[in-house]
């Protein structure tokens, strides 16, 4: 049997609020990726998903439950762990081939050694000649190459994701991952990957896991993607078999996803 | 505009106002000059007196004098900012403890500290040096303090993610951050240092350009005044030029406001 990468047992994830009263984001989440398995986490909007990442990663506390990294208790942060996140979070005053470079000078690696390794990986995301660039140079998609080569040059055992493409546009989303999928393929890491958008889901991962509509969310479904490997994400989608889990799963999310709305509308009216 | 016209344009405000002086301040309009040159001098009077300076080589003394207090003073003044503006964005209680007697130093008008200073360190170069300390020091201080703080938690998140240490994180996310916003400030800190050491010079000094002022104003020498606010300007103006240079070094990664990309 492979290893497990990443085990939440009853995970209970909680807040305190300014008045005093605790919010519960998650309740008794249980979850496991196991080694090289592709794990999406799909969930309407306030549903927690990205607090549960954020555990993986020990970026949080967990008020209850255990987090397991290969059957290792997590304390502290996730050394194990790249993390991917939603917002720009590149250095903006280094250029592309520094931010880079970064992730190897910490571990105590020569300048010059870190610096040639940062370009191949520069150029394995295809921005092999905007080494130079200053992040507020870049686009959108081209910061998101550079974190992606940020977080990869570390060879870490597992990649924790964000909604990492959220704020791209439609086709960048679709060649970013595509390109995660190609960079993933080489080495097959454990990847857990939040999203909201459940056909990007479908179409990355080995596993689509849904969660309830918050607060005290917790997992309701958890769906095996039988397509074949290697993917293109762009011919995935006219797949029957695609379409078929597609209508699925919506089924069950599309319910969360209206309550989900319903709450936030009723929030909204409170205050 | 093409940038020849605009310059064109610009001498021609020198020179309109040059004129219009020169003419008020000699030639009678209804028998009435409209500006004594008692009070207001003339141009060329000013203009021959600078060349005098110039000439004679008494104006180098006072320019290096104030250009040295100047710069003493900024580099010390952002030195304890940096130093005390991070010590106090890292120490959330130290800071809340002196929060009433930073506001309260920084609310006393500087000038009134002169006399104090001059009564402490003399009549040289440092009691003019303190003056503008007093200035630099807070401007370096509240933005390197502001810069420290308001790191980007995700920023921040990334580089514990990337396994920095606590002194990694120092080196690569915090330091970069206060000091980015210190260079935002250098053209007020670095024009604060100077009229920290003019205003400490015009109070009591021995040399200096704010001396050469407050000299030529003792003997009611008009000429002399306007002819020291005028090197004053172009010293300053020099000084700006040679901080946006810097600047532009410094400050590469910096998206600028007609940089359109988001």
């Amino acid at each position: 049997m492979t290893p497990t990468a990443v085990a939440l047992e009853d995970t209970k994830v909680a807040f305190r609020l300014g008045d005093g009263r605790v919010y519960t984001a998650v309740e008794k989440a249980h979850l496991a990726v196991a080694q090289g398995e592709f794990v999406a986490i799909v969930g309407p909007t306030g549903c927690g998903k990205s607090t549960l990442l954020n555990v993986a990663a020990g970026l949080l506390k967990p008020a209850a439950g255990s987090v397991r990294i290969f059957d290792q208790p997590l304390a502290g942060l996730n050394r194990d762990a790249g993390y991917l996140f939603q917002a720009d979070a590149l250095f903006p005053w280094k250029t592309a081939l520094d931010n880079v470079a970064i992730g190897l000078e910490i571990k105590g690696t020569p300048r010059t050694e870190a610096l040639s390794q940062a370009q191949k990986w520069l150029t394995a995301v295809g921005l092999g000649a905007f080494a130079n660039r200053y992040p507020h140079m870049l686009s959108g998609g081209q910061r998101k190459r550079v974190a992606l080569a940020q977080v990869l040059i570390r060879d870490p055992k597992i990649l924790l994701m964000d909604e990492p493409f959220g704020p791209l546009d439609a086709q960048t989303r679709q060649v970013m991952g595509n390109l995660l999928l190609d960079l993933w393929n080489a080495d097959r890491k454990a990847v857990l990957f939040v999203t909201h958008d459940l056909e990007e889901a479908i179409a990355l991962a080995d596993r689509v896991v849904i969660m309830s509509a918050g607060p005290s969310s917790r997992i309701i479904g958890d769906w095996r993607v039988g397509l074949a490997r290697p993917r293109d994400i762009f011919e995935v989608r006219l797949d029957k078999e695609f379409h078929a889990l597609h209508r699925e799963i919506w089924s069950v999310l599309k319910d969360e996803v209206m309550k989900g709305y319903a709450q936030s509308t009723r929030a909204a009216e409170a205050v | 505009m093409s940038r020849t016209t605009l310059f064109a344009l610009q001498v021609l405000v020198a020179v309109v106002g040059l004129v219009l002086w020169q003419v008020l301040s000699t030639v009678p309009v209804f028998g009435k000059i409209l500006l004594p040159p008692f009070f207001f001098s003339n141009p060329l009077d000013v203009f021959s007196q600078i060349v005098k300076w110039f000439a004679s080589g008494v104006i180098w003394k006072h320019l290096g004098i104030t250009l040295a207090e100047s710069i003493l003073a900024f580099v010390i003044g952002s030195l304890g900012g940096v130093l005390v503006g991070f010590w106090f964005a890292r120490q959330p209680l130290v800071a809340a403890v002196f929060d009433p007697y930073v506001k309260m130093v920084n609310a006393l008008p500087r000038v009134v500290l002169a006399p104090i200073f001059a009564l402490w360190l003399g009549l040289g170069i440092w009691s003019k040096v303190a003056l503008g300390v007093t200035l630099v020091f807070f401007i370096v201080f509240f933005n390197v303090y502001q810069g420290v703080k308001e790191v980007s938690r995700t920023v921040l998140d990334n580089g514990r993610m990337l396994g920095m240490s606590e002194r990694q994180l120092m080196q690569h996310v915090y330091w970069p951050s206060a000091l980015s916003w210190m260079f935002s400030s250098l053209h007020t800190s670095v024009g604060f240092a100077v009229v920290g050491a003019v205003v400490g010079e015009y109070l009591g000094s021995a040399a200096g350009l704010g001396y050469l002022i407050q000299q030529a104003e003792g003997v009611f020498d008009v000429a002399g005044v306007f002819a020291g606010m005028f090197v004053l300007s172009a010293f300053v103006i020099l000084i700006d030029f040679g901080v946006t240079l810097v600047e532009r070094r410094l400050l590469v990664w910096r998206p600028t406001a007609s940089d359109g990309r988001g």
